[in-house]
């Protein structure tokens, strides 16, 4: 493992829907600038943990820990904190369909960072050229494909200028072309040393990206290492089957 | 049988059927207004709030859409004065018009918040909104954009409905109709008259609230897909 | 001033009465007349189709009071003695109409197309088609909006009152009129009121749901 400074610690981390165990002591450290891809089957609570993390759930058991401030714990400083630190991209873009692409972006820039309209649009023209849409300034999501619609939302996570970002299998709902490009902006952003946690199913893009992989299996860490060499020698006769199976 | 109509009492009555609606206008306009921003909160109250709160608007509801707008007029008119509470009659008609519209407003709206996807929510909340500018920007929007049809025909019923007033003596178009028939015994033509009012009304509200759609939902615009 | 007591409560409950018949009649011309207006509404002919619409813009655009007393002054013309009844009885068959033949023209077209072709196929003609095929489907997507504006029926024959037909809500205004206890007698109205609409809301979207489960 690289060494340096840790800015995502989870530890121990139980997460339980009702009766039903989904994390059963996950643990891993994330350290800046790296690319982190977390894979496994479905099921296997790889989306669960990323949510956590992002403190969209609460956790029973363990400790989440993002650029040193715990998640999950009560009181609004510390959530606001986490949305500075934490930007999410989803499965489902998530861009607000009543909102021209620059006015998604620049709504929390405004009402977040309360930045003034002129440094908000800037903001949006340069996080655009980024991930190639500057000509969708106006367009509103619906007049999108869904490869640009991801673009668009991971242009308006980027505009806030987190420390880390969180992608939960942002490419699941596309076709394989758009994939491509929506992949394309998250290679770049890895190469400028962006810190990413991404929940994938493309082992093409995890072999490529990632310098740390996660294996989930059963709500536990199966297998971790760097991607290369996890790769090259499985550990277990799950991931090995897993990695068979995906490709 | 036969029957002479007789339109001639227009050529004097008619500044007071013009009077009367404009207050049905001015009574129906403001009680729209309140009533779709109580019913708005309410809504919210009902899909966001506790238990308890939750609990309150149902009853609220409930109570109102169960009940005839006559009566509701009449407690508080009539009602609230006996306790003490004096009111005139406008004002009494827009309370009850007021409350009536948001029991219906609230209903309406809750369909449409509830039709906002959980993500959306979850979204706003990762791009670090409070949970105020998270409904004032993200939520009431495209809530209302889904249930617009409904609600502007909830609108207009609304309208037609503040014909009841007339019988607290709010001064509308009803009312004058009332009058203008008793001093003149050509009851069938002055309702006809008023009938064709109400119409015109009707139209004239079902277009304004087509427009208001139309700059509030721009982006349907933009698309060329109609309301 | 008369002490309000507990004949007065039945004097309420005996008008409610006159309540239920009104809203009975009224449901009953509506549903006739709302047949007729839902099928002229998916007709095949174009005229019918006009028919239908017009009269469904013209009383949802017209207040139930300016029905009424239309209605009410119109008898008078042609020569009827003014009977309250008949006039409530007439205006809120017009405005039910109206209503049920927009909600169960929905309830026609809800039916899948495909029913009309497959009974087409089958030879079936146009009249057997809706006998056996389409309006048996659309009554059951009809019952709860069916059940649910019933509520509308009985509230709304409170305005007959204004005609001085004595259901509830004149019976309310008559009661007042010698005890001067508005608040206590306008609340009593209204609990009888919602003890005649709340069952009925209760049931449509109980109808609504097990509906929706089914489908």
């Amino acid at each position: 493992m690289p060494e340096g400074e840790a800015v995502v610690r989870v530890q121990d981390v139980i997460k339980e829907f009702g009766p039903l165990r989904v994390l059963d002591g996950v643990g891993f450290d994330v350290v800046r600038g790296q690319t982190v891809a977390i894979v496994g089957r479905s099921g296997s609570g790889k989306s669960t943990l990323l949510r956590c993390i992002a403190g969209l759930e609460t956790i029973q058991g363990g400790s989440i820990e993002v650029c040193g401030h715990a998640v999950g714990q009560p009181g609004s400083a510390a959530r606001a904190q986490l949305r500075r630190d934490v930007g999410m991209v989803f499965q489902s873009y998530n861009l607000f369909p009543h909102l021209t692409v620059e006015r998604n972006i620049t709504l929390a820039l405004m009402l977040v960072k309360k930045e003034s309209k002129d440094s908000a649009r800037q903001k949006a023209a340069e996080v655009l050229r980024l991930v190639g849409l500057t000509d969708k300034l106006l367009a509103y999501p619906e007049q999108l494909s869904g490869g640009q619609q991801q673009r668009v939302a991971i242009a308006r996570s980027l505009a806030l200028q987190p420390q880390i970002m969180l992608f939960d299998e942002v490419t699941s709902a596309l076709d394989p072309e758009l994939t491509a490009e929506v992949l394309a902006v998250m290679e770049d952003l890895a190469r400028r040393g962006m810190t990413m946690i991404t929940v994938t199913h493309e082992m093409g893009f995890a072999r490529r990206v990632a310098s740390l992989l996660v294996f989930m299996h059963q709500g536990k860490v199966w297998e971790i290492g760097p991607t290369a060499e996890l790769f090259a020698n499985p550990k277990t006769a799950e991931f090995r089957q897993f990695v068979g199976s995906e490709l | 049988m036969s029957y002479k109509f007789d339109f001639a009492f227009m050529a004097d009555r008619w500044p007071d059927f013009v009077a009367g609606a404009w207050l049905t206008i001015q009574l129906t306009v403001l009680a729209i207004a309140l009533g779709f921003a109580l019913g708005t909160v309410c809504a919210l109250a009902r899909v966001y709030g506790g238990p308890v709160l939750r609990r309150l608007v149902g009853a609220y509801v409930e109570a109102i859409r169960n009940t005839p707008l006559l009566i509701q007029i009449f407690i508080v008119y009539f009602g609230l004065s006996s306790l003490g509470l004096k009111l005139s009659a406008d004002v009494s008609a827009v309370i009850a018009l007021t409350v009536n519209m948001g029991a219906y407003s609230t209903e309406i709206m809750r369909a449409g918040i509830q039709s906002i996807q959980r993500t959306q929510l979850e979204a706003a909340d990762c791009l670090g909104l409070t949970r105020l500018q998270t409904i004032l920007h993200v939520v009431l929007l495209p809530a209302m954009e889904r249930v617009y049809p409904a609600l502007s025909s909830q609108f207009v019923l609304l309208m037609l409905a503040s014909s009841i007033t007339s019988q607290i003596s709010v001064e509308e178009l009803t009312a004058t109709a009332s009058l203008v028939q008793s001093d003149t015994y050509r009851s069938f033509e002055v309702y006809l008259i008023v009938a064709v009012a109400y119409l015109a009304l009707s139209a004239l509200y079902r277009f304004s609230f087509w427009l208001i759609g139309r700059g509030l939902f721009a982006r349907k615009r933009r698309l060329g897909t109609s309301l | 001033m008369n002490q309000l007591g507990t004949n007065h409560l039945l004097y309420l409950l005996i008008a409610a009465q006159w309540t239920v018949v009104l809203s009975l009649i009224a449901f009953a011309g509506g549903s006739v007349l709302g047949l007729a207006i839902a099928l002229m509404r998916v007709s095949k002919l174009g005229v019918l189709r006009s028919l239908a619409s017009g009269y469904i813009q013209l009383i949802q655009g017209t207040p139930l009071l300016i029905l009424l007393f239309l209605s009410y002054f119109g008898l008078g013309i042609i020569g009827l003695k003014l009977v309250p009844l008949v006039a409530a009885g007439i205006s809120l068959t017009l405005y039910a109409g109206a209503f049920l033949g927009e909600i169960w023209r929905g309830c026609i077209e809800a039916v899948p197309k495909t029913q009309w072709e497959a009974s087409d196929c089958l030879g079936l003609n146009r009249a057997q088609q809706y006998a056996y095929v389409v309006l048996p489907q659309a009554v059951r997507i009809a019952i709860p909006p069916t059940v649910g504006f019933m509520v509308q029926i009985v509230k709304n024959t409170s305005l007959a009152s204004v005609i001085g037909f004595v259901e509830l809500a004149r019976a309310g205004q008559i009661v007042n009129n010698s005890t001067f206890e508005p608040f206590v007698i306008f609340s009593c109205v209204a609990a009888i009121y919602f003890a005649l609409c709340y069952p009925l809301s209760v049931a449509s979207r109980y109808l609504e749901r097990k509906a929706n489960a089914g489908r």
